[in-house]
This record gives C-alpha cells, sequence and structure tokens, in this order.
C-alpha cells in the first residue's frame, strides 16, 4: 500500500563549524506534504535522530549544538491543539521546608509523589544529596529535580577533586540557576537547597525559571502556604537543634494535613559544621490502620452463604369463563 | 379525527421550532442583551478569618479595597451587623457586599414589621444568604462574594461560610480567600474550645500577621468584631507589628560578595 505523501525539503547549507554562535543556524525547513515508504530518506521527521541521519548523509558530523533545542516546540504545539494528547509526568506536589537554626541548617519534606489524583510513590524520597555538607530538596516534576540535582552533585564532586576543599552552598546554588536558566523554565524543578560551609550556614530557594532568593527559612511546592503559615508565626532566629527539628516537622505536617498533594511522612535533614543527621521516615504520621493480623483467605468456589426455598403461590384465582377473554 | 390531530401537531410542531430558534438566536450565553451580568469583580476585599470562642464569636478581616492590584481604598468596612444577633465579615465584590447588607437590611425591617418578639438569628440568616447566591449563580450572574457569617442566640453559637457559587456549612473556625491556604492550617492547629477572649484576639492576630506578611492584597489595618448573647462591639481600626530583621535579610550575601 503505497501512501502519497512526499517530503519538500528546503534547507539551508550554513558551515555551522565556522560560526561564532552555532546557536543562530536555522534549522531545515520541512513541510509535510508526501512521502514514499521505500525511501528512508523520505520519512516524515518527527525527531532529532531522524535529522541526524540526513544531517549525516548531506555534511560532516559537527559537534553537537549545546543548550535547549526548541525545534519541536512548534510542532507539538499543533499537535495539542489538533487533540493529541501529550504524555503525562510525574510530579512530586510537595510540601518541602528549610530553616537556619543557630549551628546550621535543617532540610524537610514530605514523601508522596503524585501523578495527576493517583499517588504514584507513597514514601519517596525528596531530599536529594548534593555534597557532604550540602541537601536540597526538590519539588515539580520528580524526573526534573533527580536529573538536574544528580548532575550539579557530580559536577560538585568533579570541582572538589579539582580545587581540593569543600564545597561551598554558593557554588551548587551558581551552577543549579545557571542549568535553569539556560532551560528557560521547561525543567520543572522548584529547590531547597541548604548547607554548611566554611562561610556559615546558608539557605536558598531556587525557581524553574532560574531564580533564588536567600532566606533564614523557606518553603516550597503545593503545599508552601501551609508550611509558611506555621513559619510566619513561630520562627525566631538562633533555634536549638530539637526546637528547629520540631518546627520543621510542624510545618511539614502542616503541609501533609492541609494539602492533597502531600501526605504519607516526614523526612528530616540536620546539617551542622562538619556534621550531617540525614533522618529518614523521622515521623510517620499516617500508618495503616485496620490490617488483619491474620492475612486475607479467598475460597476457590463460589462460597454459599444461604440456602432459603420459598414455593410460589398464587395470588389471584383465575377462573376461566365461558368463551374466550380475548374477545370483544 | 386523524386530519384534525395531524393539523393541531402541525402547529404545535412551529410554534415549537419557532422558539427553539429563537432561543438558539439569543442563546443562554450571549452577551448582546445581557451587559447587566457580572464578570469579573472590580473592588475587592481580601480574606475574613472567623472563629467560635467562649462566650461567642470573633472575627477579623483588614480595611482594604483593592481595585485590580492598587489597593485603592483603606477604609472599608468588611464587618458589619446584621439584626440583633448576627454579624456579617465579606470578602470579594465590594459593591455586591453592599447590596447584599441591603437585602440584609429588608429582611430584618420585614422581620421586625412583625413584631412578635422573635428575631431571626444567626442561622437564618446563613440560610437566607445561601438561597441568594445559590439562585445567583444559577442565573449566571453572581454576588462575587464569600461571607462569613457568626452570631449567638439564646446561648447557642454559630459560624458560617457561603461562597460566590452557594457552597455553604458551618464550622468552628471559617477563613475566606487567601486564609482558607494561609490562616487554616494555623487554625487547626490551636483552636479550642475554651477559647478565653484575649486568646481568641491573639490567634487571629496571628492569622491576620500571616496574611499580612504573605497576601499581596492585605493591608496592615484590621478590624476585629466580637459577638456574644449580650451584643456586638467591633473594635476601632488598628495595625500589627511585623518582624523584618532577619539576618538573612539584612545580608544574603554573606561569604560570597557579588553574587545575587
Amino acid at each position: 500500500m503505497q501512501m502519497t505523501t512526499i517530503i519538500q525539503m528546503s534547507k539551508q547549507t550554513v558551515n555551522t563549524s565556522k560560526l561564532e554562535n552555532p546557536h543562530s543556524v536555522l534549522q531545515p525547513k520541512i513541510s509535510l506534504l508526501f512521502y514514499h515508504f521505500s525511501d528512508l530518506k523520505f520519512l516524515p521527521i518527527v525527531s532529532p535522530l531522524h535529522k541526524l541521519y540526513l544531517k549525516m548523509s548531506n555534511e560532516a558530523m559537527d559537534v553537537p549544538k549545546t543548550g535547549f533545542s526548541f525545534d519541536l516546540c512548534r510542532r507539538n504545539e499543533m499537535l495539542t491543539k489538533k487533540g493529541l494528547k501529550s504524555p503525562g509526568y510525574l510530579k512530586t506536589g510537595t510540601t518541602i521546608v528549610g530553616l537556619i537554626f543557630e549551628n546550621g541548617v535543617i532540610l524537610g519534606a514530605d514523601t508522596r509523589a503524585t501523578e495527576g489524583p493517583i499517588v504514584a510513590d507513597k514514601n519517596c524520597e525528596k531530599i536529594h544529596y548534593m555534597a557532604p555538607n550540602i541537601y536540597c530538596c526538590g519539588a515539580g516534576t520528580a524526573a526534573d529535580t533527580e536529573a538536574v540535582t544528580d548532575n550539579i552533585s557530580s559536577q560538585l564532586k568533579l570541582h572538589r577533586y579539582h580545587t581540593g576543599r569543600e564545597s561551598r552552598v554558593v557554588t551548587a546554588l551558581t551552577l543549579l540557576k545557571s542549568h535553569l536558566f539556560r532551560y528557560q523554565g521547561h525543567v520543572s524543578a522548584a529547590l531547597v537547597l541548604g548547607g554548611v560551609d566554611v562561610t556559615g550556614p546558608h539557605l536558598h530557594t531556587i525557581y524553574p525559571h532560574g531564580s533564588t532568593d536567600t532566606l533564614p527559612f523557606a518553603t516550597m511546592g503545593s503545599g508552601s502556604l501551609a508550611a509558611m503559615a506555621i513559619f510566619e508565626s513561630e520562627y525566631r532566629e538562633g533555634l536549638t537543634r530539637d526546637e528547629g527539628v520540631n518546627l520543621v516537622t510542624k510545618a511539614i505536617c502542616s503541609g501533609i494535613f492541609n494539602d492533597l498533594g502531600s501526605g504519607s511522612n516526614v523526612d528530616v535533614c540536620v546539617i551542622e559544621k562538619g556534621k550531617k543527621e540525614y533522618l529518614r521516615n523521622h515521623l510517620t504520621p499516617n500508618p495503616r490502620t485496620y490490617i488483619s493480623s491474620k492475612g486475607y483467605t479467598f475460597s476457590k468456589k463460589t462460597e454459599v452463604l444461604l440456602t432459603k426455598i420459598t414455593p410460589l403461590k398464587e395470588l389471584v384465582d383465575v377462573v376461566p369463563v365461558g368463551g374466550d377473554a380475548m374477545e370483544e | 379525527m386523524p386530519s384534525e390531530q395531524k393539523l393541531g401537531s402541525a402547529i404545535v410542531d412551529t410554534v415549537f421550532a419557532n422558539m427553539v430558534s429563537s432561543q438558539n438566536e439569543s442563546s443562554l450565553l450571549s452577551s448582546e442583551g445581557d451587559s447587566q451580568r457580572t464578570q469579573y469583580p472590580y473592588v475587592t476585599g481580601t480574606s475574613v478569618i472567623g472563629i467560635k470562642y467562649k462566650d461567642g464569636i470573633l472575627m477579623a478581616a483588614d480595611m482594604g479595597g483593592s481595585y485590580g492590584s492598587t489597593i485603592r481604598y483603606k477604609s472599608v468596612e468588611r464587618l458589619k451587623q446584621v439584626g440583633k444577633h448576627s454579624l456579617i465579615g465579606a470578602s470579594g465584590e465590594i459593591s455586591d457586599f453592599q447590596e447584599i447588607l441591603r437585602y440584609l437590611d429588608e429582611l430584618i425591617l420585614h422581620d421586625s414589621m412583625w413584631d412578635d418578639g422573635n428575631s431571626l438569628g444567626p442561622k437564618e440568616v446563613h440560610n437566607y444568604l445561601t438561597r441568594v447566591l445559590y439562585n445567583r449563580r444559577n442565573k449566571f450572574d453572581p454576588l462575587w462574594n464569600s461571607l462569613v457569617l457568626g452570631g449567638v442566640k439564646n446561648g447557642q453559637k454559630y459560624l458560617g461560610s457561603v461562597s460566590m457559587i452557594g457552597v455553604h456549612f458551618e464550622d468552628d473556625h471559617v477563613a475566606t480567600g487567601f486564609g482558607n491556604h494561609l490562616a487554616r492550617p494555623i487554625l487547626r492547629e490551636e483552636w479550642r474550645e475554651d477559647l478565653t477572649f484575649e486568646e481568641g484576639v491573639k490567634l487571629l492576630e496571628k492569622c491576620m500577621r500571616n496574611l499580612l506578611y504573605r497576601d499581596r492584597s492585605a493591608v496592615n489595618k484590621l478590624q476585629i468584631a466580637k459577638i456574644t448573647e449580650e451584643g456586638l462591639t467591633i473594635s476601632q481600626p488598628y495595625s500589627l507589628k511585623t518582624f523584618w530583621n532577619f539576618a538573612a535579610f539584612k545580608n544574603p550575601t554573606v561569604g560570597a560578595e557579588g553574587s545575587w
């Protein structure tokens, strides 16, 4: 069966290696008109991989361009308008908090990961390791927060090897914000970054578009307002470690019980000069109740619950009338 | 006779068709002839918080009227008395609140004209408001308000809330607007049945301070109203103390001068 669609391509041949800014190269314009199944070169281009094949056939492989390629955004928009459902993603729908106490930083997070209205992961970890003295809580798309924090964590490790010194929080901050700004908000990661380095304890929030704040106490995620209500009314400077942990737990619980996107347990991470404590599931205020200790057994046949025989009784005596009853 | 029946049905059909076609022309949601419908609010008040305490009801609201993103009016009284036993607080469109006050005025007037020694209590007023708001919403012409209604009658405390679509409920503590997100967690944590007047005021001030920090349309000028079996008092406007002296606010770039 031959599909009568041919691709018409108009390509501007610019040598990318000579250009100073390879980002300014115009992408090949493809208008989908016809294509033949037989010829690989004329398949409808729907992914960068196909473009790569075409490029390879026409010019030498040059250095892949850095930065986000926005080429497919118009096509995706057009498809969504025509009714194509784009794939869903796992959002964390979260409460994450951080505060500075007298000796360092305390971070807290809930443990629910949602996929729309469904709880996808009841006990996920939202406090990510960045460096031995720096941890980062992430809200937003789970894949984005994981990937971004892992990436910057690797970069920090390499930097530590290079400099021979402990990582500083502002280093992690700058790496994260530059990364997120370059992706113009498409990497949906809202982070609370905290740590203690030679210059003291630091706490920052980073928004998906790349802006940052330096704060004494911070909350992010869908439960941020509920948690912020607790912080604004009860935070003061110079809290002790126990007071700090209690306040963080209280704020996360406020998010868990007052916000639908947050739930399950409370994770806490205390970072002080020279040491850190990662308290996974520090509080579990939502245990499974009413579990049958004997377990459930289901018989393999249909169970007979009740046998009752009711004889049919005639309510009306049918008296046959002379002749047919249906005649007029 | 069949022929007559057919004629009759034909007439009915044409009449019905005309009706349907004219309905389609000026359809239910057209805007040519219905320019009176409320599409969006103009001058709005922000949240109202109400709690039950030992002797009655306490309610707090600030005095701001925002016109979009500017704070246009700073002396709007959003807490008002209704009859002998009730207190109403409103957030949302101020002109619709004034209209509601006129309806309530008429209601109370007609009630007192009966002169029967009985007067409408908070539960009745709440029910009346619910009906009014719900019916307006059904006509796609809502009164753009979220109301808090509280009062004491015959020793019974009552605190309820109605929204612009007619959602109504009764509870020990209610909040409208941003108060739902910022005040309700605090109230859920710290409200008790036997709050004294001072404790109640402190709790309300805690919530209002929170709103002042985190709601962009809040102003630092608020009134607190108290209603008990004896009667109603609305306080004079006053402002809350705020704290801005955190080290991170004063010097956010410590250890990394020049960063942002």
